[in-house]
This record gives C-alpha cells, structure tokens and sequence, in this order.
C-alpha cells in the first residue's frame, strides 16, 4: 500500500515570533524553521505503518520554497522513500494546497492520505477536510489510533469529551493529533541515506492549481499583554468581582 | 549566521532529550560511566561519525562530528564519556595497514568493538611527551611492555587502546621526537596479563585511570605503522582531538548562556527580573561575544583540518578560545544563578566542574601560550 504524507515547514516550534511592525504579518527572517509537529507525527505513522509490513511505499510531499526540500529530507531521514516538492514562494492557503494534494493523489494513487491536524503557523486546521472533499473519501480527523487492515482503516478520534471511533472505506484521509505517536529522530546513517533518496520538484501550475490568495489579510496583532492575577479572600468577593468587574455572571 | 548540519544536530538534539539532567545528576553522585547514554549515541550511528563509509562509517568530516558534540553538551549532556571513539581511530585509519583497518574499523564503526582509550600520560613525563618511558621490546613476534600511564580515560570502557611507547631509548633515538611507536592493546586480553587499571576519583565523572605495564605482551602485528615513528603518527589524531573539545567548550557556552539568560529573564527580585538590570546581562552578553568568536576558530580549525592542511596552531588557538570562553560562560552562570548555581538539580555546577577541565586536557593553556609564542611568533624557546 502507498501512502502520501503531506509536511509543512514552519517555524521552529521552540521559537517565539514577533509581529511585523506593519501588521501584515509575522517576521520570520533569520529564524529557524523546522517540519510542523503534527506533520513529523503523521511521517512517524506512516513508517510505523511500513515497519509493520501494512505499508510499502511513503511518499513525502512539500508545498513550499524551496528550502521546504529541508522538511522532506528529515521525511526521508526518518523513513519515507521518496519525496516531491511543489515550489511556491509566498503564502498559500490551504484550499490552494488541498487541491495541488488533489493532483498529487490522481497521479500516485496512495490508499492513504496521512495529514498533521493542522500547522502549528495558521493553526487552519483546513487541509485535511477539504482534501477529502475535494476527492470524495471518507476522512478521519484527529486521529489518536490508527488500524489498517485490508480495505479499512480504523481511526480512533480525539472528540470533545472522549474518543470516538470510525471505520472508514479505503481509500481514506487521516489527519493526527498530538498523542497518537512520539515521533523518532534520525538516526545518522538514515541521515545520510535520506540525501541519496529522490525529491521530484513540481510547480502548482503541473497540477494546473492556480495559488493566489483568495483572503485578504486585514492586520495581525500580539495577543493583550497577560495581567499579573489578585488573590480573592473569600468565596463571596470572588462572585461579586465576576459579576460585578467581568461581568460574566 | 545558519548553523552547520541542521538535520543532524536536530537528531543529536532530539537524542539528548532523552538523558535530561536527572539522568546525569544520579550518575554524578555515584561517578558511574553513562552506559545507557554511550549505546543509545553508537546505536544511532553517532560516534561513527568519521569512519569512511566502506568501512561502515557516515564517513563525514571533522565539522560534522563537531557539531554532534557541540549539540551534546549544549543540552546539557556530556561527550567525555565516548568522544575519543569518534576520532581515536583516525591514527589507525590513517597509518594503519589494510589488514589491521578490515579487523578493527568495522567493529568500531558498529560499536562491537571500543576504542575510546589513548595512551600517552606519563606520571613523570608530564606534557613532555618525548620524555615518556614505557617501553616496548621486541622479542620475535612480540613487545613486552614495561612501565606506567596516568589519566588514561575510558580504559575499563574500551575494547582497544592506542599506546604510545619508547621502542628506542630517548638518549639512543636520533632526534628526541624518535623511536617512539604506536600498539594497540587489545584490553580484555592485556587485563590481568602485564596490565592494571587504576580506576583515579576525580572533581568529575570522567572514568580516568591509571595504567600499570608488567611484562604486557602485544603481538607485533598490532604495531602501527613503522617502528620509531609513532609520534609523528598520534600529532594528527591530537589535532582533531583538540578541535572536537573545543566544540564541546563550544557547546558548554551556548549551555550556560541559554540558562542564564533564561533564569535572568524569569528570575524577580527588587520587583522586577535580575536580567533588567545590566550588571547581570552584560556578563551574558560578553560571554555571547566571547563563545562566537572562539566558535568562528573552531569552524576554521575544522575546515583546515578537513582540507588536509596543517591546523596545528589552529586547532590549539580554537581550543584555548573555546575553554577559556566556556569557563568564563561557567562562571557567569553560577553567578547568574546565585544560590541555585551551586544546587545540583540546575545542573549548573556539575556543567562548571566539567568544563573546567578542558583547561588542562588533552593539553593545558600554558603549552598552548608557548607554542603561539615560539613557533607562530618566534619568541625565544623556554624550554
Ligand atoms: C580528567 C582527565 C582526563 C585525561 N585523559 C587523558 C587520556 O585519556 N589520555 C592521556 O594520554 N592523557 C589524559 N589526560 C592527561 C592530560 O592530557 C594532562 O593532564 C595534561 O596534558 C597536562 O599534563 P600534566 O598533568 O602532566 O601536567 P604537567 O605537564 O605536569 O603541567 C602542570 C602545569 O604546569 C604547566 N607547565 C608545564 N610545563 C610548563 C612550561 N614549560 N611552561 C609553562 N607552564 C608549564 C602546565 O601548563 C600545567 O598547568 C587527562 C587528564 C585529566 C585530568
């Protein structure tokens, strides 16, 4: 079984942004950029996927500039076969990328679509839904657990208040939440190997997706500054300062 | 500036979060060698790291393996306990012959075979290395080794040794830099049969040895090389060694800045950070300032030594920088730190104590100060 895994470069997860003065945005120049973890989670699926024989070929793919090539190698450090970049500069959103998913889904024809929930950048939390849409599969989002067996795949979904379970038809998109695995580092000799392992670079125009933005972004700001807190004696001052000074009650 | 082998230090990073400080703080106590941390880096691939590829290696130069050690002791981790498998066995790669490369390399590269012990010390010869006095006598297919080793560390971790003995007397030799050769001791055989281990309690959990020679044989076929000329054989093996210790100051400085300059911003007292104010930060900064710069040498020390050029002064200049740097970042942080610089749960003085080291070893600054001063600037000889 051939499976795709779509990963995203974002920032390094360990770094804080700042916004641009000009509210259009994030600075990112000069900060270190790193795979989005919900993707490496979805990469380290897939190769356990692989190790236990379900699977027999993974595919990384990159919608990005072309330092994404970077993301796809550390795919292939931990385990995919081979990769694909589709170069875009600039921001592209994620109905532009599910539909370049979509030509990529018609020309490989995987079983499986492994997608992060969402990129810890935007935090959308779009791709995967529309993917499956845009193709008319079954899909299953957050996923905590994953089965596959012959024709089915078996998704245990994080829900609000639980885990619910579905069975989906192949072929199928899951998408991963943060506890259905520990993603490996890279061995050293896999390092190496992943820079022998082929990358095909594509342009959206090969999938004849045109990348525009279709939103216009008004201003982004800094989250308000957090208040330091005040200590309430007694039960009775708490309601009256929530009814009174929040009026939340 | 990018950082050199993103994707590897990433692994190394990823790697080391696996041993955070409580790990190392209980082996500390107790100076018992990091089993669990050694095989977890050798399982990964890590230590073979120079090792060319028809060997078994990632066959990767100097840089790589600079920056795995840096990546390993700016998380808080400590490369002593297995940098010399990285690059002990660059005297038997380069001046080893075939048969002995195809026993050895392979094994080293997997990790079934250690070779992380390097002989050279000597109780009474001290950093002049010419003056060493274990001696190897060939009779027929052997050496008989006789004599005494100090500081030798790893020796109860490692499977192999590199020695360096007299095979001729220094008053016999041609020049004083003569008539020294290289053995590997094979140390499961050698223990117990003409060779002791002394196992020295040091300021730091080092598993540094002292070495006792009765009557050791070693099979001639175990010498490197050609008899007499062993020194010229180890000169090079101690520049890559002097150079991955300066990374590893390297890392001890990015180690201390990153937490000082997180406890500076966290830490409130007087009503606001110590960090606002800048008899705190600029200690930080200038230990920043002096980490960079000593971290450029490195790199250039590497390069050199990758492109086969001479780097002996430079790989001595880098490692001087380095420790001196990362000692100045050690101190800065216990001091950033107060109180809680000297609390073993910081991590912080076990770090000092570790980087304090790289002062005096592999060689210590004054041997530097005179090298700089004799062979690069020509100053009269005081010795
Ligand atoms: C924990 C530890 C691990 C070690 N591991 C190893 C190992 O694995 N293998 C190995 O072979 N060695 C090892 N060593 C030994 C180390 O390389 C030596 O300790 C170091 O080179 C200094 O030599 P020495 O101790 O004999 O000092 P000495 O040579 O006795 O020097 C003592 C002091 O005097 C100074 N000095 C000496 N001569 C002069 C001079 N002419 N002018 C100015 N100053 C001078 C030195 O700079 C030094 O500060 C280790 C040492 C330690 C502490």
């Amino acid at each position: 079984m051939k499976v795709l895994v779509p990963v995203k470069r974002v920032l390094d997860y360990n770094l804080k942004v700042k916004v641009k003065s000009d509210q259009s945005g994030v600075d990112l120049s000069n900060l270190k950029m790193a795979m989005n973890p919900f993707c490496e989670i979805a990469v380290e699926e897939a190769v356990r996927l692989k190790e236990k024989g379900v699977v027999t070929e993974i595919v990384a793919v990159s919608i990005g500039p072309e330092q994404a090539q970077e993301t796809i190698r550390t795919a292939l450090a931990m385990g995919a076969d081979r990769g694909i970049l589709v170069k875009v500069d600039g921001d592209v959103e994620p109905l532009a990328v599910a539909k370049i998913l979509k030509g990529i889904v018609e020309a490989e024809s995987p079983q499986l679509v492994i997608l992060g929930k969402q990129a810890i950048d935007d935090d959308a939390n779009q791709t995967g839904q529309m993917l499956a849409a845009l193709l008319g599969w079954p899909q299953g989002t957050f996923a905590f657990k994953i089965d596959v067996a012959s024709d089915k795949v078996t998704v245990t979904r994080e829900v609000d208040g639980g885990l619910q379970t579905v069975a989906l038809n192949l072929p199928a998109i899951v998408t991963t939440d943060l506890r259905l695995n520990e993603p490996r580092y890279a061995s050293l000799p896999n390092i190496m190997k992943a820079k022998k392992k082929p990358i095909d670079v594509k342009a959206a125009a090969d999938y004849g997706v045109d990348t525009a933005p279709r939103l216009k972004v008004l201003k982004v700001t800094e989250p308000p500054k957090r208040q330091g807190g005040v200590k309430v004696k007694t039960v009775a001052e708490l309601v009256d300062k929530l009814k009174n000074e929040a009026g939340v009650l | 500036m990018a950082e050199s082998f993103p994707e590897i230090r990433a692994s190394v990073r990823r790697l080391c979060a696996e041993f955070p400080g409580a790990y190392w703080q209980a082996l500390d106590r107790d100076r018992i060698y990091p089993t669990e941390f050694v095989e977890t880096l050798t399982r990964e691939g890590f230590l073979s790291v120079l090792i060319p590829e028809a060997y078994g290696g990632a066959g990767l130069g100097l840089g790589a393996a600079a920056a795995i050690l840096e990546e390993i002791h700016r998380s808080g981790c400590n490369g002593g306990a297995c940098h010399a498998q990285m690059y002990t066995m660059g005297t038997l790669l380069r001046y080893g012959s075939e048969v002995q490369k195809q026993a050895f390399l392979p094994k080293i590269a997997s990790g079934a075979l250690r070779l992380q012990a390097f002989g050279v010390t000597e109780p009474t010869s001290g950093t002049d290395t010419t003056r060493l006095r274990t001696f190897a006598r060939r009779e027929g297919d052997r050496y008989i080794v006789n004599g005494q080793k100090i500081w030798i560390s790893r020796a109860e971790h490692s499977d192999l040794m590199v020695l360096l003995v007299r095979t001729t007397a220094r008053e016999d030799a041609a020049k004083p830099s003569d008539g020294m050769s290289v053995l590997i001791v094979d140390m499961k055989e050698a223990v117990g049969r003409g060779l002791t281990v002394r196992p020295i309690r040091t300021m730091l959990n080092h598993a540094t040895t002292e070495l006792f020679f009765d009557d050791l044989e070693v099979p001639a076929e175990n010498l490197i090389g050609v008899e007499g000329q062993g020194f010229r054989y180890i000169l090079e093996g101690m520049n890559a060694e002097r150079i991955l210790i300066a990374a590893e100051c390297i890392g001890d400085g990015r180690f201390f800045i990153d937490r000082a300059g997180a406890y500076a911003k966290d830490r409130e007292v007087f009503g606001r950070p110590i960090g606002a104010n800048q008899g705190v930060q600029f200690p930080i900064a200038r230990a920043y300032v002096q980490v960079s710069a000593a971290a450029l040498m490195v790199d250039h020390a590497a390069a050199l030594f990758e492109a086969g050029e001479p780097c002996g002064t430079e790989a001595n200049m880098a490692k001087m920088a380095a420790s001196e740097a990362s000692w100045f970042a050690a101190d800065m942080c216990v001091q950033t730190h107060g109180g809680f610089g000297f609390a073993e749960a910081f991590d912080i003085e076990r770090k000092f104590r570790e980087t304090r080291l790289y002062q005096v070893a592999p060689i210590s600054t004054n041997l530097i100060l005179s090298h700089v001063a004799t062979h690069v600037l020509g100053l009269p000889k005081s010795f």
